[in-house]
């Protein structure tokens, strides 16, 4: 048997997709099963569909998940719409983050537990986001010295505090 | 080395077979999923848009400074390359699977020594890869790092505070980070132990995979510990808990192999040999098989059991040894019973080992 995607390489791989009931059976040799590799079952795959399906849960007591609903939203931005989220699992656009922001709200806290980001904060592009988590860390900074009575370096990190402040303009 | 070379040679930076804990841990990856403002993410994009997104990161990449930290980038379309070189890409990590499904309006970035890579347009924009040799989890993660303050003074990234770098997929958002190490457990494979490791593994946010093969099978005893969480931990913690865990796996297989070895030293000298004479002989195997017999002759050299052999040979045999490499080498499509037989040839012919 010939590999059905390239017509060259004898086929090595069977492989069966079960997509919504439907049922395709494709042959493919190794190189083409490699390249697709959807075919072996990437995790990631997996897990596109299985927060889309949280994306979509229905609520407690309602029989099914319609396929369209009334009040579908839609990104202004990029004309992403939700429905089109549970079924690839993927936004559209940076935008749609906000538009859907009440729906990823439970997506994420599943996904990552603790939803909101402490992590970097890119220089430019942040603007100054990373001037006011500065002076946030160093207020409480000042807390804990003027509750150690140590009001030398109070004294300096209040400087440094202003000093930034007057950045922020 | 040029897209040219790197399609040839089977040398990466990260096969150089040297670095901390490189007995167990072949190589570490650091990952950071980046996106441009004002563009819809890959999955979404007009064709014209791609093109404004390639066009901006080409010239992000050739600014003078990113030239100098990187040793002259190459930014390669993967619609200019051949079918076969960009499934060498893959073979050698340098890539994912997922960007070569589809070349068209895709590019990647190569640092000359392949350290630095960069994915343009594969699931989000950019996707900043660094991969090193050994536990390198730090080194590779100031690496990107550096590399993504580069671009980003030259390219307008989406970013929100609440929930930081805005990515395709929400598995991502967040740090956009994902952080991995490819280790080699042939003995906590032998003693049953992996499935213990990937339940515990999971309470800590990270997932375990075998690296070749599918589902459960990990052919080659080769498996690769990543973090899921992106968002709620800063980068550092991130890198950190996942060095953590690795240093401990890394414990327990050096003290299983040590245990091992100890109690059945002639059952576990002879797995090695056998293979030894197997690769020097063999006339056809495949890539299943030539996976076993590498993990055979790695542990060997772990062990101390084989000498004259270093990783850097063992990590060119894998490269060497996979489909489009071969395909690449005989210069001509080869069918699997074809790659079977120069598959045998090119071991045979590496092996030179001189056994103890």
């Amino acid at each position: 048997m010939i590999c059905e995607k390239c017509q060259k390489r004898p086929a090595a791989v069977h492989v069966t997709k079960i997509i919504n009931g439907k049922k395709t059976e494709t042959n493919l040799c190794d190189i083409c099963a490699q390249e697709d590799s959807a075919a072996f079952g990437e995790p990631k795959w997996m897990l596109h569909n299985i927060f889309a399906d949280l994306f979509n849960q229905p609520a407690a007591g309602s029989p099914s998940i319609p396929e369209k609903r009334e009040g579908t939203i839609q990104c202004e931005h990029c004309g992403f719409t939700d429905v089109q989220f549970s079924q690839v699992g993927k936004l559209g656009c940076p935008k749609c983050y906000e538009v859907f922001e009440n729906k990823l709200e439970p997506v994420l806290r599943r996904i990552h537990g603790n939803p909101g980001h402490t992590g970097k904060i890119p220089k430019r592009t942040g603007g100054t986001i990373g001037l006011r988590k500065e002076i946030e860390e160093l207020k409480l900074k000042l807390k804990a010295v003027v509750g150690s009575e140590e009001y030398e370096k109070a004294a300096e990190i209040r400087d440094k505090i202003r000093g930034l402040e007057k950045k922020l303009g | 080395m040029t897209i040219k070379d790197t399609v040839i040679s089977a040398k990466s930076k990260w096969a150089e077979g040297t670095g901390p804990d490189i007995d167990v841990v072949i190589s570490s990856r650091i990952r950071l999923a980046r996106n441009l403002k004002d563009y819809p993410f890959p999955h979404f994009m007009s064709e014209e848009q791609a093109d404004q997104i390639l066009q901006g990161v080409r010239t992000a990449v050739l600014q003078d400074e990113a030239v100098e930290k990187t040793g002259r980038p190459e930014f390669i379309l993967l619609s200019e390359l051949t079918a076969t070189e960009r499934q060498i890409l893959v073979e050698k990590h340098l890539i994912s699977p997922h960007h070569i499904k589809d070349p068209v309006n895709r590019a990647v970035v190569l640092a000359a020594d392949e350290s630095v890579s960069i994915m343009v347009n594969e699931e989000d924009h950019l996707r900043i890869q660094c991969l090193l040799p050994g536990l390198q989890l730090e080194e590779a993660w100031n690496l990107a790092n550096e590399t993504d303050d580069i671009l980003e003074n030259k390219l307008d990234y989406s970013f929100c505070e609440k929930k930081g770098y805005l990515t395709s997929c929400p598995t991502n958002v967040g740090t956009g980070l994902r952080a991995s190490v490819m280790l080699h457990l042939p003995c906590m494979v032998m003693t049953k132990q992996v499935g213990k490791v990937v339940a515990a593994i999971a309470q800590l946010g990270l997932a375990v995979r075998g690296y070749y093969g599918e589902g459960t099978e990990a052919y080659g005893n080769i498996f690769q510990v990543s973090n899921q969480v992106t968002m709620g931990h800063t980068e550092e913690e991130i890198v950190k808990n996942l060095l953590t865990v690795t240093r401990r796996i890394a414990a327990q297989e050096r003290a299983t192999r040590e245990k091992v070895y100890k109690d059945n030293q002639s059952v576990l000298e002879d797995r090695i040999f056998r293979s030894y004479g197997v690769m020097s002989h063999a006339r056809v195997m495949t890539s299943q098989e030539a996976l076993k017999n590498i993990s055979n002759i790695r542990l060997g050299v772990e062990l101390g059991v084989l000498k004259n052999i270093n990783f850097a040979q063992i990590n060119e045999l894998i490269i060497l040894t996979r489909p489009a490499f071969l395909i690449q080498k005989a210069g001509k499509d080869l069918n699997a019973d074809e790659r079977d037989l120069l598959r045998a040839e090119i071991i045979r012919e590496k092996i030179t080992i001189t056994a103890r």
